[in-house]
């Protein structure tokens, strides 16, 4: 019998409420949440588990949503894809502004090394136990996280360009 | 503090002490790039060697990094478009059609049969003009560079039909949500068949130049091998991982813009190595072509875009005479179309790999956050893992073979 939603959702109900929520169809993509603290487990799972075989981590990145409640700022999608029964699933994981961090799962899929050292380069997420959580497109001395709603585009028509207002002085050059 | 999380430099440099007061060995320190001609792009590898052979590497990247991603939250989308194109350049109209075919999937667009098919020999095209590339370059780092500007020629007529349909050739920035901005033209159509008659036999000849060559197969087996259960970790799409013997192809997986329409194969190889990647490249490009003929026989009646007012620019005329057109063409330049509160994501098989869109909207005129799945950015993480134990020669070709390409790479 091959892989459905229904079983998805109803399999990882079973073994992990309440840590899964919010199971919703999003054009043809079953996306669901998962609390920080069990995401390794839930992905542990659905890579392990005979029935479930999601053997290939499609992609990981982050979200930022300063207008959500102050534990839901940040959000981790992962999308997953099971080759066999081929079906695809995206995970969400919000995390909250003050800590804003979550398990690594290199080590479940080692494709997702860069990848998680991409979303921390961009928007702060600390990755627990990844092997080399460092910057990899933004140069290492940068302090900022770019891709945070917080860092606007400069202003296309402003006249008083001076290099404080590029960012090029002090650490964050 | 692990040593892992230090500059490639401070941490090669205490390994070659180690090594020094441990048994005398020398080894040292290459920098690979960032502008080295064997990149063919800008990113930076840093090797430590032992004489010819690498020890340990660190690949940086972001020497082009544009912050596309930043770019495209501010942006509507058809301004969006460009940005794709300076992703993979070598095939841009792929990103291009990938990038709408997302936006038109979040706005609830139904396609006419006939777009789809366009769509589809335009695609097959740039993935022939990306693997003309990839193959040819393979041949100019093993010393083989007559092929490369023998072949390149017809890279060249490609360009010529792009030109044709779009009036650009390297960054495409082709066709709009709904369609193409035109008709194709006579010229286009005539190209499309010179080259699909003129090609076959000058890649045959390419082909034969290369395949069984002893010096290219000497130095191309067995090198920068990666097994198939290691790189489906990795995160390896596309021609890449097809050589290590994995049947995944996006256009079949999850069939797009009618390729189910299509008889077709997907090539795979069996060991993984550069050679596996070159011969699979090279048989893709045979499949492409067989796609085309196909869809050029095929080709349904229709127009050649959707009937989509709310996003679609109307012609010029009718903007002057028409109430609704003109409305429509001030709303569409102005950024007011409607977009729907969704996500979206969207793949299409690249020529590198399975290259995603994952676009999240909350209905103002930009995308809330746009991500692109860049498949080399993927797989390129596991470059200094394979060509470790290997001779640099043999990390050169590794490199060329696994197509590269530093616009993807940095987004």
């Amino acid at each position: 019998m091959s892989l459905t939603n229904e079983i998805i959702q109803n399999t990882l109900s079973q073994v992990f409420t309440p840590k899964v929520e919010n199971f919703h169809l999003l054009h043809d993509i079953l996306t669901f949440e998962v609390k920080p603290d069990a995401l390794y487990e839930v992905i542990q799972f659905l890579k392990t588990d005979a029935s479930m075989n999601f053997n290939f981590l499609t992609d990981v990145c982050g979200v930022h949503y300063p207008d959500y409640e102050e534990e839901r700022q940040f959000c981790v999608v992962y999308h997953l894809h099971n080759w066999i029964d081929n079906i695809r699933i995206r995970i969400k994981s919000y995390l909250p502004a003050s800590d804003p961090s979550i398990d690594s799962i290199v080590s479940l899929y080692p494709g997702a090394n860069w990848q998680e050292r991409e979303t921390y380069d961009f928007f702060g997420i600390i990755f627990k136990n990844h092997p080399q959580l460092k910057r990899i497109l933004n140069m290492d001395e940068m302090e900022s996280f770019p891709l945070r709603k917080e860092y606007p585009l400069e202003d296309q028509g402003r006249t008083d360009k001076d290099d404080r207002f590029f960012g090029r002085t002090g650490p964050n050059c | 503090m692990s040593d892992l999380l230090l500059t490639p430099e401070v941490r090669f440099q205490k390994e070659i002490e180690n090594r020094r007061k441990k048994d005398g060995v020398e080894l040292s320190v290459l920098n690979l790039g960032p502008t080295h001609p064997a990149t063919h792009g800008i990113f930076q590898n840093i090797l430590l060697m032992d004489g010819e052979k690498v020890i340990d590497g660190e690949g940086t990247v972001g020497y082009i990094h544009r912050a596309f991603e930043k770019i495209a939250e501010n942006r509507p989308f058809y301004q969006i478009n460009v940005l794709t194109d300076r992703l993979n350049y070598c095939s841009s109209p792929i990103n291009n059609t990938g990038w709408w075919m997302t936006v038109e999937k979040a706005l609830g667009i139904e396609i006419p049969k006939r777009v789809q098919y366009l769509r589809v020999i335009i695609m097959e095209l740039a993935r022939i003009a990306d693997h003309i590339i990839c193959s040819s370059v393979m041949g100019v780092d093993t010393g083989a560079l007559t092929g490369f500007l023998y072949v390149m020629q017809y890279r060249e007529k490609i360009y010529e039909i792009y030109e044709e349909i779009c009036g650009a050739r390297l960054t495409t920035n082709m066709g709009r949500i709904g369609g193409f901005e035109r008709e194709w033209s006579e010229t286009a159509w005539k190209k499309i068949h010179e080259f699909l008659d003129e090609f076959p036999a000058v890649w045959k000849e390419f082909e034969d130049m290369l395949t069984r060559n002893r010096i290219f197969m000497d130095r191309t087996i067995g090198a920068g091998a990666i097994d198939a259960e290691k790189a489906m970790g990795y995160g390896f799409t596309g021609p890449n991982l097809r050589a290590a013997g994995v049947d995944y192809d996006v256009r079949v997986a999850i069939p797009y813009c009618s390729y189910e329409d299509f008889e077709f194969d997907i090539p795979v190889g069996q060991n993984g190595d550069c050679y596996d990647r070159f011969c699979v490249r090279n048989a893709e490009v045979w499949e492409s072509m067989k796609i085309i003929r196909q869809a050029i026989d095929k080709m349904p009646d229709g127009p050649y875009h959707a009937d989509v007012p709310e996003y679609y620019l109307p012609p010029k005329e009718e903007v002057y005479n028409n109430m609704e057109a003109l409305i429509y063409h001030f709303k569409i330049v102005m950024g007011e179309i409607p977009v729907p509160n969704t996500e979206v994501y969207h793949a299409v098989e690249g020529g590198n790999g399975e290259l995603g869109f994952y676009l999240i909207t909350n209905g103002s005129r930009v995308p809330y956050r746009l991500h692109f799945r860049r498949p080399c950015f993927i797989y390129y993480q596991a470059f200094t893992d394979i060509i470790k134990g290997r001779s640099l020669s043999d990390a050169i070709i590794t490199m060329s073979s696994m197509n590269v390409i530093a616009g993807e790479l940095d987004c």
